[in-house]
């Protein structure tokens, strides 16, 4: 990958801003940016606007004027080296960490500075609580919300709860095993329970943090066939972590690709990493989603009646 | 083959466990009988039937004066303190330890404090709450909760900083405020943890139970043994240290099967 500017401006991936010394590359960068969003929900507003975000730690620079603008329904996948900045931009979008500068908008508005039910996310390990069954673990996200004071439902309350929490894990695969806790699961059927955990809070926005990295090849596969199903029938939003490009080009309808531009060797903190590359992808699934998403939403309901239920 | 990797097979193992306790146990008989053909009068290293009548007067026999069978109320009187104390401190541990240990606010109070208290020697106060709470039982219940209370807090704070802070912020996703993120998330899984520092703290609690009955008190198993002590009583204070020792056993091992029966997801949980 290209460390110069010049290269990275060619890609046409930095939505640069004049005023920080963009070159003549400036206004090829803003219509790539933009371009994902107008052809995916067909207005100019997007779902999430990231602008001119930096993150550093004391002197160590990590993430550095960071523009993108991110249509509702999209699913990108985060790749690139260690130490690039993919998870510390997952955690901004989480509301884990503020950043040091700029600010992101979900929906227009800045985001909570603190994980809420609007972001839903599934980390590598300990996504999931030991101390309560499959059940328990998928009912909880129901129970929370409606009981601010005990923590828990009562009595027919709960008992619905329940019956959601069983679908949806019905729903991933996980419908046999209601009752055993998680550590008596493999790892594959740890991460299908957070994913069930994630979504049956119905949150806009999913949130995952290589969530596949620990799972062999072939349990691999069928989550990525489970998360796609998944994002299919809803209108969520994915931001995935990822080492492995292969996931990330296969699953992501667009690529965001994280590079340090500018590397000083003598001070390897002082440049923070941006998004080099912006590639749109998987065009017939990402029109797929388009085509439905244009219809109203009684038809769209009808074709699609996990759009809503999910 | 290496000695590290010989293992003992099941009767083996039975074997060298009893091994130790079967050695002093010869050891002491041995050693009674020899002093005893010497002198029959002789109080330091009583015989199994001098002690078995000892047992039989403390236990079964009311007592002369009173009409008391002192082994039951002694362990009754003790029992009840080292309950009340140990209940209380667990209570106090729980909530200090959840508070420092979850919310950094509270911590950065607590903590420091917890650290230097937990230094005090708890026995030397003990005359200060002899002060302040009088002689009577809620000196010696304070004791044991002041011995107990600081050990348990900062062992509880400790794990509640170690549980993994994907799931605290997995449980806000879910929608929980922080105090039902402390209800249905740090609590329960701190629980078992709870009843195993306990088990870990009974020792010093019973340590604290027979000061403080030795020094004033007017029944207790450990004001027994240092009452008896005047008249070298050996064959009373070795059976009430048997049976102490038999009690706390039984404690820890009730703690045990309590962290198995209510906690079931905890052993897998660790690994």
């Amino acid at each position: 990958m290209s460390r110069n500017e010049s290269g990275a401006v060619a890609s046409g991936s930095l939505a640069r801003r004049p005023e920080q010394g963009g070159r003549s590359g400036h206004a090829v960068d803003e219509h790539r940016a933009t371009q994902p969003a107008a052809r995916l929900a067909g207005d100019s507003k997007p779902f999430i606007a990231v602008k001119n975000v930096w993150q550093q730690y004391g002197d160590q620079v990590v993430l550095e004027r960071l523009d993108l603008s991110v249509a509702e329904g999209e699913f990108c996948t985060l790749v690139g080296a260690s130490g690039c900045g993919k998870s510390t931009f997952l955690r901004l979008l989480l509301g884990q960490e503020r950043p040091s500068r700029g600010e992101i908008l979900l929906d227009g508005a800045p985001i909570a500075h603190e994980p809420d039910a609007s972001r839903g996310v599934v980390f590598q390990r300990y996504s999931v609580f030991p101390h309560l069954t499959v059940l328990d673990n998928v009912a909880l996200g129901l129970e929370l919300p409606n009981a601010p004071l005990l923590g828990r439902l009562l009595g027919g309350a709960k008992r619905r709860a329940r019956d959601e929490a069983a679908a949806m894990l019905e729903k991933v695969g996980l419908g046999h095993a209601l009752a055993k806790y998680p550590a008596q699961l493999s790892g594959g059927m740890q991460q299908r329970l957070a994913i069930a955990q994630a979504l049956v809070m119905k949150p806009r926005v999913l949130l995952l943090d290589e969530p596949f990295g620990a799972l062999d090849p072939g349990i691999r596969k069928d989550m990525h066939a489970l998360l796609l199903e998944l994002w299919n029938e809803t209108r969520l939003t994915v931001f995935m972590v990822t080492h492995d490009l292969t996931e990330g080009f296969t699953l992501g309808t667009r690529i965001l690709v994280f590079d340090k531009p500018r590397l000083d060797p003598h001070a390897p903190g002082a440049y923070g990493a941006r998004v080099t590359y912006d590639i749109p992808l998987n065009e017939d699934r990402r029109a797929a989603r388009a085509a439905v998403e244009t219809l109203p939403s009684h038809v769209a309901g009808s074709l699609q009646p996990a759009l809503q239920g999910a | 083959m290496r000695l590290i990797n010989r293992h003992p097979g099941r009767p083996g193992w039975m074997m060298l466990a009893i091994l130790p306790f079967a050695l002093l146990l010869m050891l002491y008989l041995g050693s009674s009988a020899q002093r005893l053909a010497e002198n029959p009068r002789d109080k330091l290293l009583p015989s199994m039937q001098q002690m078995a009548d000892a047992v039989e007067r403390m236990a079964f026999t009311p007592d002369k004066r009173s009409g008391d069978y002192l082994l039951w109320q002694d362990t009754l009187a003790s029992l009840k303190r080292l309950g009340m104390g140990l209940g209380i401190a667990a209570l106090a541990g729980l909530c200090l330890g959840v508070l420092a240990g979850t919310l950094p606010l509270f911590g950065a109070a607590l903590s420091p404090l917890l650290t230097v208290l937990s230094m005090v020697p708890p026995l030397a106060i003990l005359p200060i709450l002899f002060i302040v709470f009088g002689l009577d039982e809620l000196s010696k219940v304070m004791l044991i909760v002041i011995g107990i209370t600081p050990v348990l807090a900062r062992d509880l704070e400790q794990q509640a900083r170690q549980l993994p802070a994907e799931l605290l912020i997995k449980a806000q996703t879910l929608g929980a405020n922080t105090w039902t993120l402390i209800l249905r998330v740090v609590l329960p899984q701190l629980l078992p943890r709870l009843l195993i520092a306990l088990r870990l703290v009974l020792g010093s609690a019973w340590l604290f139970l027979i000061a403080a009955e030795a020094i004033a008190s007017t029944d207790g198993l450990g004001y027994r043994i240092f009452l008896v002590r005047r008249y070298l009583s050996m064959d009373v204070i070795l059976p009430y240290v048997a049976w102490i020792t038999l009690l706390a056993w039984a404690m820890d091992y009730a703690l045990r099967r309590l962290t198995r029966t209510l906690f079931p997801w905890y052993e897998g949980a660790k690994a």
